[in-house]
């Protein structure tokens, strides 16, 4: 029964990493496949939403599910502010200079809130109702990655459902596939794009939040989870959602088998899969090649 | 119109006459030179610089020239700090001029099979694939620990005399920085041999329009590939220096860090035009040797937005601004 709790446990937490890996990478899969463009600062979005929803709980006393819909609200804000005055200017620039643009407001980001805030990690303090442990008959784990589970799995299901059978999920599928087509019909990509890119921002900022309690959040979160996110994107295929989600569970249960049972250089077994997977197949494990 | 006629035309006589020296060329070696004699207490940010420019170089060739962008490329760097670091520390080899042999070696070899598998893919592929491949040597490193020393690096590595007479002093760093100046030197004229070269010049077509460069029938895979490995050569070469006049090799030769600020470097300087990489890492090493000792996020802060800048506005770096500046002076349109 031992084995047995241990798989579930192992399991359990892996999804939960998963979780907050696809919460956050979602918007950069969605920027890279409908948008071209190689978003390196994408984590900073992650970084400046969790400060947000973990500073207005721990400064201002805001209760943990009204931070959140700040952490979500005041990012996509800020992002439709950057999105319109720089990267809207950088979607036919070549690869190079949107590496360069992301890599320095990455910089900036990091700096702008190490001076204002501080170096230090920020810690994230629970609300008592997500503390200790729940019983799920046939194990007990901790309430707040099993919250993370459910809450997860509920966001990848809107988000599908958003995808699929709504009328702008519809016009963002085809820009990723066409996007010459969907201009000539008449749609305005422009605000396509700005709306996409503000929600893949916030939905960023939920991952940065959720992620605090365990990744830890200081300023340097920006680039130091960024080649996690990257790898979930390339693995699952740029712009297809369901196909980060399925990166996002393999790669976070791996990664915490890894940390588990190879604690020493264990990653080096994520960077062999991705190597091969974009080798093999460099649209992704889930792209459509085209 | 005659064959004569053509062959007097401006364009044509400047397109075979570009591999001649201009005259401003000997200066960044006067310039070295005058540094050794001037400033013989700042020798130490000298030896920096100069591997930093000759590894900016390496980069130049694949990035600016052949178009290949990589995230990747302190790979080579680390591999070749690693070569040496490793025979060095391990009392095998310590000779210094072989040991740069040595490690051209291995970052070629390395360069030749990862470029025959990773250059297959452009775009956001090979960005992933050049940086996955980098952090696995990061990862390898680490775990290698008997031979590699894994996270703390190798703390010494012995470097004998060059040519049995010079030997290195690890407090007065005047000896290494002849040294890498004649080294320095010598990539560089192998960089600038091909850059002008037939070769180079198939190496700029494939980073113009690679499908035309296809349908002429050149061998564009090849040609990348073998860019690719002479590129990781020189970088491995720049990595055995780096290790050798430190006297040490750690985990930092192979990481993220050094593989995007020696992009920044050669963007800052300006890519595709050779003296780039000593503008950029002069103008780079110089500002982050001085002022992020004093102001670490102050530095932070402007190195990003001068990145969003140059993104934004001046994609040719400093020297492309300077160039656009001689060009707006004289009243000519400017150049591509």
């Amino acid at each position: 029964m031992i084995f047995g709790e241990d798989v579930a446990g192992i399991v359990l937490g892996g999804l939960a990493a998963g979780m907050v890996l696809f919460v956050v990478s979602v918007g950069l899969s969605v920027t890279m496949g409908l948008m071209g463009f190689v978003n390196l600062a994408h984590g900073g979005f992650a970084m400046i939403g969790g400060y947000i929803i973990v500073l207005s709980m721990n400064r201002l006393g805001v209760p943990f599910v009204p931070a959140l819909i700040l952490g979500f609200t005041l990012t996509a804000a800020l992002s439709v502010v950057l999105e319109r005055l720089f990267y809207s200017k950088l979607y036919r620039a070549a690869e190079l200079d949107q590496v360069l643009f992301s890599i320095g407001l990455a910089f900036v980001m990091i700096a702008t809130v190490t001076i204002v805030i501080g170096p230090e990690t920020q810690p994230m303090i629970l609300p008592s109702w997500l503390r200790g442990q729940i019983d799920l008959g046939f194990t007990s784990y901790r309430t707040y990655s099993i919250f993370l589970i459910v809450f997860g799995a509920l966001v990848a299901f809107c988000l599908w459902l958003g995808f699929e059978r709504t009328r702008i999920g519809a016009q963002i599928r085809a820009a990723v596939d066409n996007r010459k087509m969907v201009e000539s019909l008449g749609i305005n990509i422009d605000r396509l794009f700005t709306f996409t890119f503000a929600f893949g921002s916030g939905m960023a900022a939920l991952g940065g939040g959720f992620g605090a309690e365990f990744l830890g959040l200081d300023p340097q979160y920006t680039l130091k989870y960024l080649v996690y996110f990257l790898i979930v994107v390339a693995v699952g295929g740029m712009g297809r959602i369901t196909g980060v989600f399925y990166a996002a569970l393999i790669i976070g249960i791996m990664d915490f088998i890894l940390k588990k049972y190879l604690p020493a250089g264990g990653t080096i077994f994520i960077y062999v899969l991705t190597i091969l997977i974009l080798l093999i197949r460099p649209q992704g494990l889930f792209g459509r090649s085209n | 119109m005659s064959a004569t006629d053509i062959s007097m035309s401006p364009a044509v006589r400047d397109f075979a006459h570009r591999h001649r020296l201009r005259w401003w060329e000997p200066l960044p070696w006067i310039v070295a030179i005058g540094f050794f004699f001037l400033f013989p207490r700042h020798l130490g940010i000298g030896t920096e610089i100069l591997v930093t420019i000759l590894f900016a170089l390496s980069l130049d060739l694949v990035l600016g020239y052949a178009g290949i962008v990589t995230l990747g490329h302190a790979a080579f760097f680390g591999l070749g700090a690693y070569a040496v670091g490793m025979l060095a520390h391990h009392g095998i080899w310590s000779e210094p001029l072989s040991g740069l042999v040595i490690a051209a070696v291995v970052a070629g070899i390395f360069g030749l099979v990862s470029g025959l598998i990773l250059l297959r893919t452009t775009g956001l592929t090979l960005l992933m694939l050049t940086l996955c491949m980098m952090l696995l040597l990061e990862e390898a490193a680490n775990l290698g620990q008997t031979w590699t020393g894994g996270y703390d690096g190798l703390p010494t590595v012995p470097i004998d005399p060059i040519l049995g007479r010079f030997a290195f002093n690890p407090l007065i760093p005047d000896v290494q920085y002849i040294y890498i100046l004649c080294v320095l030197f010598v990539g560089f004229i192998v960089v600038r041999t091909i850059v002008y070269s037939p070769f180079g010049e198939s190496l700029t077509g494939i980073r113009e329009n690679t499908l035309r460069m296809h349908a002429v029938g050149a061998p564009v895979r090849k040609r990348l590939v073998i860019c690719y490995t002479i590129s990781g050569a020189i970088a491995g070469v720049a990595g055995a220096l780096w290790a050798q006049s430190n006297a040490y090799v750690n985990m930092s030769t192979f990481s993220l860090d050094r593989a995007a600020t020696v992009l920044i470097i050669i963007v800052l300087g300006g890519y595709g035009r050779l003296y780039g990489a000593f503008i950029g890492a002069v103008a780079y090493m110089a500002l982050s040797h001085y002022l992020a000792k004093i102001y670490p996020t102050a530095w932070q802060l402007g190195l990003g937005i001068l990145l969003v800048c140059i993104a934004m506005f001046a994609r040719n770096g400093i020297l492309g601004m300077f160039d656009s500046l001689v060009a707006r002076l004289r009243g000519k349109r400017v150049g591509p």
